[in-house]
């Protein structure tokens, strides 16, 4: 269990959040592959290490987490493919770096959910902070209320879904991936984004440096019909403008360091 | 990194003080250094003073005790010197008072009188508005002080993670607006025209006990509601003559507004029904007093927000 159990030899903790000695509370009802447990009074930490245990030894497909309390960090770092379904809300830094699972939460996320995702399926019922998808590498991260400032911010794959409004700096220096806004954007869409797609179904308030407007493609109309399709969103994908890289802030050459070398 | 929680009962007072300490306990991972409070009573007491002898990193110093003592008369003898009439006057904690005074005159002059006293300074003064702060967690603070049992309509509270002062007294939020009776301002950020601003209150005759950013925001919008603007329009403006980022709460004796900068960049959640508001930088704080679920959002950038009771 040592990749579980970490924080030995702490030496300082001003904030008191460190739990060097938290294990598994178990307190998970299980039956056959699935399970779940009420996170009411339970610290972050033991919430997430009851979820690893299941999910890593306890040979559980499905986990239920009651009464997560909007607490922050939950259900990071899970690299399987398994379904997590919170009844509740999770506050900040939720499902960070996850790689595989299913999860749906029925309340609203706080700031920076899914940062670094690598693959999988999330899908938040009500709201969502700033910060939303930061990094995303991939995966469908579904937002069905609004969600706060610099959503996808740095994404480098993947798709985010957002059902409601989207806030300021939408896509900052996005890189890669898609976003598909149902709503309206907040000022400085797409600023100094490299690459990647944005749509938009309602009002843009502005746009950000160097991201232009660019006409629908039937790809992308195919493309916006199935992931709206897919997560019963019924806006027709007609609606929808779609925001690019103007790429007029292309000062370098576009070749990796390794292939450089290659070619001189 | 700071936390920052208010609360406001359109419907009457409630608990506020236990609300607010629960609300700032459940975030004390965002600042464990200080805690401070920003409580609206009924009022009816006349005005309400609460001042500092001394700051209590002090305590153990040679003769701590007697100037405790002396600079205890000295303050009630220098109130009644500028006429006010002093009621009660309780040591919440050996070095804090709580005074009610019976007074109707110039309150800087009244505040300038007891701040003269070396080591006092007022920490609030006005009808309703009562200002603790002190160093340790929510809790310890409001058992230090006996805020549980604190009623009244609307309050804020911050938890303060010391980055660019001292951990005392001084540096502790809510800063209360000297000399506007009755308003106080909590705040997340860095303000980066501080210096400016300050220099422009300062020459309007405006003293600052600390080198707080937060307290100008305090002063400002107290100098603009001293000049008849509305606190909407106050908070509006203030969206654009501060630099910086900045989610601030700011309270009145009857109002309760939160602005955000331009950049969304420090967090609030807010949760709202007919009957009250609870707004603070972690929705965790506002489930900390609210037993069932709810629906919170996150205002965007330049939002100027204000609930009146």
């Amino acid at each position: 269990m040592d990749s579980v159990v970490g924080e030995r030899g702490l030496t300082y903790d001003a904030r008191g959040l460190a739990e060097p000695d938290a294990v598994a509370p178990k307190v998970a009802e299980i039956d056959g592959d699935r399970a779940s447990f009420d996170a009411t009074g339970l610290s972050t930490r033991q919430i997430n290490l009851e979820l690893r245990r299941l999910l890593y030894e306890g040979g559980v497909e499905h986990v239920t987490v009651r009464n997560p309390g909007a607490k922050h960090s939950l259900g990071v770092g899970i690299l399987r493919r398994c379904s997590i379904h919170f009844e509740g809300s999770l506050g900040y830094f939720g499902l960070g770096i996850i790689d595989g699972p299913e999860v749906t939460v029925t309340g609203r996320v706080g700031w920076s959910v899914c940062e670094n995702m690598m693959s999988g399926v999330v899908v938040v019922e009500h709201n969502a902070g700033s910060l939303t998808g930061a990094a995303l590498r991939g995966g469908d991260l579904v937002i069905r209320g609004d969600v706060g400032a610099r959503t996808g911010i740095d994404q480098k794959g993947g798709t985010i879904l957002v059902g409601g409004n989207a806030g300021l700096l939408t896509g900052f220096m996005m890189q890669r991936g898609r976003q598909i806004i149902c709503g309206d954007t907040g000022p400085g869409l797409g600023d100094s984004m490299y690459d990647g797609a944005i749509y938009v179904g309602g009002k843009v308030a502005n746009l950000g440096i160097d991201c232009v407007e660019e006409e629908l493609s039937e790809a992308d109309l195919e493309v916006l019909d199935r992931k709206l399709g897919m997560y019963g969103f019924d806006q027709p994908s007609s609606g929808f403008r779609k925001f690019v890289c103007g790429k007029v802030l292309y000062n370098y050459d576009s070749l990796e360091p390794a292939e450089r070398k290659l070619i001189l | 990194m700071c936390g920052i929680a208010g609360v406001i009962h359109r419907d009457g007072p409630g608990d506020v003080g236990r609300e607010i300490t629960a609300m700032l306990q459940s975030m004390k991972h965002r600042g464990p250094d200080s805690t401070g409070y920003a409580l609206y009573g009924a009022g009816g007491e006349g005005m309400v003073l609460r001042v500092k002898l001394a700051d209590p990193r002090e305590r153990g110093s040679i003769g701590w005790e007697e100037d405790l003592e002396r600079r205890l008369h000295e303050v009630t003898t220098r109130l009644a010197k500028v006429g006010a009439d002093v009621g009660t006057v309780d040591r919440t904690t050996d070095y804090a008072l709580r005074a009610t005074v019976d007074f109707d005159g110039d309150l800087k002059s009244l505040v300038d009188h007891v701040e003269d006293i070396p080591g006092c300074e007022v920490l609030s003064a006005g009808s309703s508005l009562e200002i603790v702060k002190d160093l340790g967690d929510a809790e310890e603070v409001s058992r230090q002080y006996g805020l549980a049992r604190f009623c009244g309509t609307h309050a804020i509270g911050h938890v303060r993670m010391a980055t660019e002062s001292d951990v005392d007294i001084a540096g502790a939020h809510p800063y209360w607006a000297y000399p506007f009776g009755d308003v106080a301002v909590v705040h997340n950020g860095q303000l980066t025209n501080y210096h400016q601003w300050r220099r422009r209150l300062e020459r309007l005759g405006h003293r600052f006990a600390s080198e707080c950013d937060s307290e100008i925001i305090a002063v400002y919008l107290a100098e603009k509601l001293a000049n008849g603007v509305s606190l909407e329009t106050a908070v509006k403006e203030s969206l654009d003559d501060l630099d910086g980022v900045f989610t601030y709460v700011v309270v009145t004796k009857d109002s309760l507004g939160v602005a955000k900068d331009e950049m969304a960049a420090k967090p609030l959640v807010l949760y709202e029904t007919a009957s009250m508001v609870a707004l603070a930088s972690e929705e965790v704080a506002i489930r900390a007093i609210v037993d069932h679920e709810i629906e919170t959002y996150d205002p965007y950038e330049r939002e100027a927000l204000v609930w009146t009771l």
